[in-house]
């Protein structure tokens, strides 16, 4: 695919440091339109469908000069986008739940085969019953794809994440497909102040892609090859080797980006952790509402903090090392269950990655925000009284599956 | 190219690619084989049916036109002597 020409700034070129106020989804086009994305495959579903509906849009009227393929699947959107992006195109889509799952054989495809594809996954609960409301059920069904993985919490934080997840993803030494989560419909449909980049600061922090590996007639190589029991073993260390590497260089990018927009991402972000005895863990949205909590217990004199976990892959097991320190309860909040397991997937995560250090916190897990379930600030601070109950007296069960009528 | 079994997780090629054409034919699937084909060249009348259907093809066709086996590359899957016209072929166990 020819790289498309240098193009005057598109339409949506803001003035650095302009602030406006759009809906999330909108804002993630925009971000995609910035980074040049050269291939797109998607196929719309409830609620990722506003960010391809206005990429289509763009393509269409030539303010992006991209490939767009529709195809009847998701399947075939993950497919198409290997293709896309084997010939060497910046390739990009986005999904959701039903969608997620019906490309999950293809996710690992993508991943194997180092094709640096950004998506964006609208989180959004998983059918049966049929639901189109949040929660991290369908990336969790999919936690063991081989993407570079993040979850933002806000507008600004989708739009920094959708660029700077190009960076990273494109990186020699990385070649990862990325995932960028953001909750369906609480961040995808809600419209926020955001502070957008221009095109040329863009341009600067992201150069064209340059593939090490594509499709090429003078150069024919053979990609997507079997793979003996004799090898096997040797390709999924490498690609493992390679997952857990990427953390240097998602840190490098992301500071990179501080450093020109004065917004800085940590892989766990700690808020009022200071002096703190008890710490909420919460992941995408959740996070803002749970600052509200943590503000009002500390109001009462509560030492509470909140950790909010924004790598999910790799896993940054020694930054939520240090984060968790000697804090003594340490509440997990995960917004999907392990049905038959150990309740949330993130506290079983989280669990395991202090369970080797000498002194750790008690952790409890509650199971919030399922299929959409609102969770206000009065949910946290209930969460919090109950945990504390708990652990004055020692024993609980495995998890909380929050505000379940019984 | 490497043998496979020696090859370590450091020195595989991004995203698992193949840069050599071919490597199939470093596989030998001969290993798999637990039978072979044995042609009676009395009863063959060198039609080639046994060389077409090979699905391999592991079946190569001899001087004086009879054919024969590749042993590197024949699974013993008895597809030849099931499709041969003139049932020449039998497959025979392979020894222990």
């Amino acid at each position: 695919m020819a790289k498309p020409k240098a193009k005057p700034a598109p339409a949506t070129a803001y003035a650095p440091s302009h602030r406006v106020g759009m809906e999330v989804s909108i804002a993630v086009s925009d971000a995609v339109q910035l980074a040049r994305a050269e291939a797109i495959a998607a196929y719309p579903i409830t609620p990722q469908t506003h960010i391809v509906e206005h990429l289509s849009g763009v393509v269409a009227n030539g303010d992006l000069e991209a490939e767009f393929i529709n195809v009847e699947s998701e399947h075939s959107a993950m497919s198409a986008c290997i293709g896309m992006s084997a010939s060497g195109a910046r390739t990009y889509t986005a999904t959701s739940s039903q969608g997620l799952a019906l490309m999950h054989e293809i996710l690992f495809i993508a991943s194997a085969m180092r094709f640096p594809i950004v998506m964006t996954v609208a989180n959004r609960a998983l059918s049966g019953p049929l639901s189109i409301w949040n929660d991290h059920g369908d990336i969790m069904a999919a936690r063991d794809i081989g993407w570079i993985q993040v979850f933002v919490e806000n507008g600004q934080e989708a739009f920094d994440h959708t660029i700077m997840a190009f960076k990273i993803a494109e990186n020699p030494k990385v070649l990862l497909p990325t995932i960028v989560n953001m909750d369906g419909f609480i961040l995808s449909h809600v419209v926020e102040a955001l502070e957008m980049v221009d095109q040329e600061t863009v341009d600067n922090f992201l150069p064209p892609y340059s593939p090490r590996h594509r499709l090429d007639p003078k150069n024919p190589v053979t990609m997507g090859a079997f793979a003996m029991p004799e090898i096997y073993t040797e390709v999924k260390m490498n690609h493992q080797a390679t997952l857990t590497n990427s953390y240097e260089h998602i840190v490098s990018v992301w500071d990179e980006w501080a450093r020109l927009t004065g917004r800085s991402y940590n892989p766990v972000e700690s808020y009022r952790t200071e002096d703190a005895k008890i710490l909420l863990l919460t992941m995408g949205c959740l996070s803002e509402v749970a600052k509200i909590a943590v503000d009002e217990l500390r109001e009462a004199d509560l030492p509470v903090g909140l950790l909010r976990l924004r790598l999910w892959r790799p896993f940054p097991f020694k930054d939520l090392r240090d984060a968790v320190g000697d804090a003594e309860l340490l509440i997990v909040c995960d917004r999907a269950i392990s049905l038959g397991g150990p309740g949330g997937p993130v506290m079983s995560e989280v669990r395991s990655a202090l369970y080797g250090q000498a002194t750790r916190p008690q952790i409890q897990g509650y199971i919030v925000g399922l299929g959409g379930r609102d969770v206000p600030p009065e949910a946290f601070k209930d969460i919090v009284n109950k945990a504390q109950a708990e652990m004055a007296q020692g024993t609980g069960p495995e998890f909380h599956l929050y505000g379940v009528r019984e | 190219m490497k043998p496979l079994e020696q090859t370590t997780w450091q020195e595989i090629e991004l995203g698992g690619l193949l840069r050599e054409p071919g490597s199939a034919r470093a596989y030998r699937t001969g290993d798999w084989r637990s039978q072979h084909p044995v042609w009676t060249k009395s009863r063959c009348i060198r039609c080639g049916v046994c060389w077409t259907v090979c699905p391999e093809p592991a079946i190569v066709e001899e001087p004086g036109g009879y054919f024969d086996m590749d042993p590197n590359y024949c699974k013993g899957c008895g597809t030849c002597a099931r499709e041969c016209v003139t049932g020449c072929i039998t497959m025979v166990p392979e020894e222990e």
